[in-house]
């Protein structure tokens, strides 16, 4: 796409072959599963006939990253997961679209817990989040028809330069990830003196057995 | 009420046998802890599995709890059943960071220790393989430690 920015300006012609693209890519998006907790089994109805509601919208489940355009990550994000799932948003090919489904995938929900990530949008660009825990299948219908609309106002084109598009987003890579590695930890040194904090405090106030760590 | 027959047995053999390495024996509601000194740790479980009237043929689990204002901050506990018995036993003991292997007892304490190794850092000694074996391998800290952060580290 690079060599098409900033080299078309809106006219007939132009709006038109803009329009003409977006329309065979939103009414075929292939998505990815990515089913990482129990919203991935409200995935699963959601693909099946009695609801049907991704095949009403041309989306046929992929199973490989390379095949597919939407990641849908349905599901509570662990810390070990989420390097696994850049790895497989960065072999998708552009343009590639990101759905969060479910209030885990979307801010961690109730796990703010040492394991959990704390919202997919830390590792990669989300375009549409689906609230709900889990999101009933109308949710996420809805949530793939704000995707349409995402991708139906998208310039290809007449693309400007300055405009935000996931394809040029900073990529980082994939063992960058951020671990409580990368982060200055406490060391023991640290925690001993949280601890002797801790134990003079309960002293005076008569508490404290005898022998108890002081080290 | 009292504790099952087969199991005032039990405890009356561990007591003739193993007498003041036993520092403690709890009863509550129908469940029995034992809490021996740690140097015992893997003879008491032997001692347990081999029995006839002990037949602690399973372990359940293998676990620890933190107690961080202790010297010996850390309590290993397991909880054992007797399938042909039909009783069962809790088992603790405290250390600062080592404690022998049950893994020459039940190979089921391979993972279970590994668990305990991961979550609290408690070093198994004599295991085979200790190694991480729910977190990520360059996880840094042991996460059920009570001066952990309970929300983690942010990325």
């Amino acid at each position: 796409m690079g060599l098409l920015e900033n080299k078309f300006k809106d006219s007939l012609i132009t709006t038109t072959v803009d329009s003409l693209i977006n329309w065979g890519q939103e009414k075929a998006m292939y998505p990815l599963l990515l089913g990482t907790a129990c919203c991935g089994i409200e995935m699963m109805a959601v693909g099946y006939s009695r609801f049907d509601v991704l095949e009403r919208f041309g989306m046929l489940f992929r199973f490989s990253p390379r095949q597919s355009d939407v990641m849908i990550v349905a599901g509570t994000v662990t810390k070990k997961m989420a390097p696994v799932i850049k790895a497989v948003y960065d072999q998708m090919s552009e343009p590639k679209y990101v759905i969060a489904v479910g209030s885990c995938a979307i801010s961690g929900n109730i796990y703010k817990s040492y394991s959990t990530l704390q919202g997919l949008d830390r590792i990669v660009p989300v375009d549409v989040y689906v609230p709900g825990c889990p999101p009933i299948p109308e949710a996420f219908a809805y949530g793939i028809i704000e995707l349409q609309k995402v991708i139906a106002s998208r310039r290809v084109i007449r693309k400007q330069p300055t405009e935000a598009d996931p394809g040029a987003q900073p990529r980082t890579n994939v063992h960058e990830i951020l671990r409580p590695g990368h982060i200055k930890l406490p060391t023991a040194q640290d925690y001993a003196a949280h601890l002797d904090d801790e134990i003079t405090g309960q002293e005076q106030g008569g508490l404290l057995e005898s022998g108890r760590r002081r080290d | 009420m009292p504790i099952q027959e087969s199991l005032q047995v039990v405890v009356k053999k561990l007591q003739d046998k193993f007498g003041d390495s036993i520092l403690s024996t709890q009863e509550f509601r129908d469940e029995v802890t034992v809490r021996f000194k740690p140097e015992v740790w893997v003879e008491a479980h032997r001692f347990l599995k081999e029995d006839e009237d002990c037949a602690f043929n399973m372990m359940i689990d293998e676990t620890a709890a933190d107690y961080p204002l202790r010297t010996e901050r850390f309590d290993v506990i397991t909880h054992l059943l007797s399938l042909g018995k039909a009783h069962r036993i809790r088992i603790k003991t405290q250390t600062a960071e080592h404690i022998p292997t049950l893994y020459s007892v039940w190979k089921t304490a391979n993972w279970l220790e590994r668990e305990t190794y991961d979550l609290f850092g408690i070093i198994f000694d004599g295991h085979p393989d200790l190694r991480r074996i729910l977190l990520t391998e360059d996880w840094e800290g042991f996460p059920l430690r009570k001066d952990y952060p309970i929300e983690g580290y942010d990325i």
